[in-house]
């Protein structure tokens, strides 16, 4: 059973969501998709300041067996990279949640943020995938 | 390897498991007008007596006549063993195997490939290699949108002095993906490219300069200003390089002003051909691209590591496949590349009988008989050369009249003159494009001076004067 933080948002894609002040979000992939994709080899972050589409892929993660594209929930801009993970990839498989962090993005004043799973749901949706 | 071909049993059988009526329906959602409904310009099939016989008359057509023609495709003398070696029938294959680590032989020659293209190169990575020349441009081209992340406008600087039909090639291949190629001109007195028809470029963003070297009129660009100035403009340089000249050439690795920011070139890539592969009338060669590791995970095809096996021995495998279309499906760095095993043999071949010094005597030969081409033609009244910039093993000579005539009186002689450039630089008037490598003797040359003097003995009268002429005379 992987590990779903409570106090966490989900999208259907595997990414998470934790809200921060200030219109800000900070995202990354979840623990059952980090144990899906295996040990992760890279990691592509965003540039900062990169302007980011509601759905849009802002990072690329790819393990020994595949590579997958990561999707931004919302419309932004970006204000924080984790560029440890260039060198070090494997703090995602370690630390999804804090020291695997991918990106931070503030939100577009007009954009709203989409309708999220919280963790109960994300939870069902995972078990679901899984029969 | 047995052929197996699967019996009309088999197909039904298939097709039976999955649901499928019939192999057309596994098409079903390609939308009708997107099919090919027949391919226009290839031909019905031949049967294997006619292609036999099609082939020997076009091998026939090969290599008769004495060639002066460059441009991208050279002709250079290669070693017999270079090909009595890569036909055995351990090598003798167009293609990397499936299940390619089972072929241990092949993928150490690829990896002996990629190690020597780095070294001629000056760069970190190579791939396993690419169609051809100008194939490579366009997936450089690519590879440069992909790796300079600063820079989103696709916009990518192509000198007058790169190859005209790379430029076609990457157009007609990166084009549709978004990357405009914008022309700069080059200087009419050196044949080079300025600094100065790069200012107007300043301070726009632009994602990649092209740098050819040698440039295709044969002069030497000045790289490390070039090199330099994209640098500073948050442009990445795409260097264009022949191999041959690589062994008497400042490598791409190294281009820049000492002290530069940052040294080198970003993406190198070029035509395998002179490398021991014959000029068959255009074909097959190889395209080649090296990196620097930064940016290897933007390069297309395929690459070949060396690595240690379970027990600690060492052995080579295919690395870095994430970025290729068997993974990354759709979005893979490119979806239309493949390595050239047989013709990349014959290179690894090629350069291991040579060595450095080798393939720098090759170098320095080809541009020793290109300057006597040069002084004999040039000798010859109505003949000049084009530009002052230093050359490497080729040439543009200005005539006094269209060049197109005097190329078709010189093949009916068996002697193929140059390259017309009329078409690709009209702005050069009656330009021609030679070159002359270590297999032309200085009886050749004389050969040719001597029926380029016989041909253009009579002064030159332009066609529209000639017939004014005739009426006054009427």
């Amino acid at each position: 059973m992987s590990d779903i933080p409570s106090e966490l948002q989900y999208t259907k894609s595997h990414e998470w969501i934790r809200m921060l002040p200030e219109q800000k979000i900070e995202m990354g992939i979840t623990d059952h998709a980090q144990a899906a994709l295996g040990d992760l080899v890279y990691v592509e972050v965003p540039e900062i300041g990169k302007q980011l589409a509601a759905g849009g892929v802002c990072a690329v993660v790819e393990s020994v067996k595949a590579a997958s594209d990561v999707y931004s929930p919302v419309a932004g801009t970006v204000v924080a990279s984790n560029t440890a993970l260039a060198e070090r990839p494997e703090l995602l498989n370690e630390s999804p949640y804090t020291a695997g962090w991918l990106v931070r993005i503030e939100l577009d004043a007009a954009a709203s943020v989409p309708v999220l799973l919280d963790a109960d749901a994300y939870a069902r949706y995972v078990a679901a995938s899984a029969d | 390897m047995p052929f197996i071909p699967h019996t009309p049993d088999d197909v039904a059988d298939m097709l039976g498991v999955i649901g499928v009526a019939s192999i057309d329906d596994l098409f079903d959602e390609i939308p009708e007008d997107l099919k090919a409904t027949g391919l226009g310009r290839v031909p019905a099939a031949l049967s294997e007596m006619e292609i036999g016989r099609l082939m020997s008359e076009r091998a026939a057509a090969d290599g008769r006549a004495l060639n002066f023609i460059g441009a991208g495709a050279y002709e250079h003398h290669i070693p017999a063993p270079v090909w009595a070696i890569a036909t055995r029938g351990e090598f003798y294959s167009a293609y990397t195997p499936y299940q390619a680590e089972a072929s241990q032989g092949t993928l150490q020659v690829i990896y002996e490939y990629q190690s020597m293209m780095c070294a001629l190169t000056g760069m970190e990575v190579s791939n396993a290699s690419l169609y051809d020349g100008a194939s490579a441009l366009a997936e450089a081209a690519l590879t440069a949108v992909r790796a300079n992340r600063a820079s989103s406008s696709r916009r990518i600087l192509v000198p007058r002095t790169v190859n005209p039909t790379y430029l076609r090639v990457a157009e007609a291949i990166a084009g549709n993906q978004g990357v405009r190629f914008e022309s700069v001109d080059f200087d009419r007195k050196s044949g080079r490219t300025l600094l100065e028809s790069l200012r107007p470029y300043e301070g726009s963003d632009i994602t990649a300069l092209v740098v050819q070297q040698p440039n295709f009129f044969g002069v030497l660009e000045e790289v490390d200003e070039l090199n330099d100035w994209a640098h500073a403009n948050g442009a990445l340089v795409i260097a264009v390089v022949n191999p041959t000249a690589l062994a008497v050439l400042k490598p791409p690795g190294s281009w820049g002003a000492p002290g530069a920011a940052r040294a080198g070139a970003d993406v190198v890539c070029g035509e395998g051909q002179p490398l021991g592969v014959p000029l068959s009338s255009g074909g097959p060669y190889f395209g080649f691209m090296t990196t620097r590791m930064q940016f290897v995970r933007q390069m297309p095809g395929r690459i070949v590591g060396r690595t240690l096996d379970a027990a600690g021995r060492p052995g080579f495998t295919l690395t870095l496949q994430a970025r290729e279309q068997h993974i990354r499906r759709g979005k893979a760095n490119s979806n239309i590349c493949t390595n050239q095993g047989l013709t990349v043999t014959a290179a690894t071949i090629y350069l291991s009988l040579l060595g450095a010094t080798g393939l720098a005597r090759v170098a320095e030969a080809s541009a020793a008989r290109t300057a006597a081409l040069v002084r004999a033609l040039t000798e010859l009244p109505g003949v000049r050369p084009a530009f002052s910039g230093h050359r490497f093993h080729e040439a543009v000579l200005i005539l006094d009249r269209p060049v197109a005539p005097l190329l078709a009186a010189l093949a009916e002689r068996g002697i193929f003159g140059g390259l017309d450039l009329s078409a690709s630089h009209p702005e050069l008037g009656c330009a021609l494009l030679v070159c002359a490598t270590e297999t032309k003797t200085d009886a050749d040359i004389a050969r040719y001076a001597f029926a380029l003097a016989e041909l253009i003995s009579t002064p030159y009268v332009e066609p529209g004067a000639a017939a004014l002429n005739s009426q006054t005379g009427a």
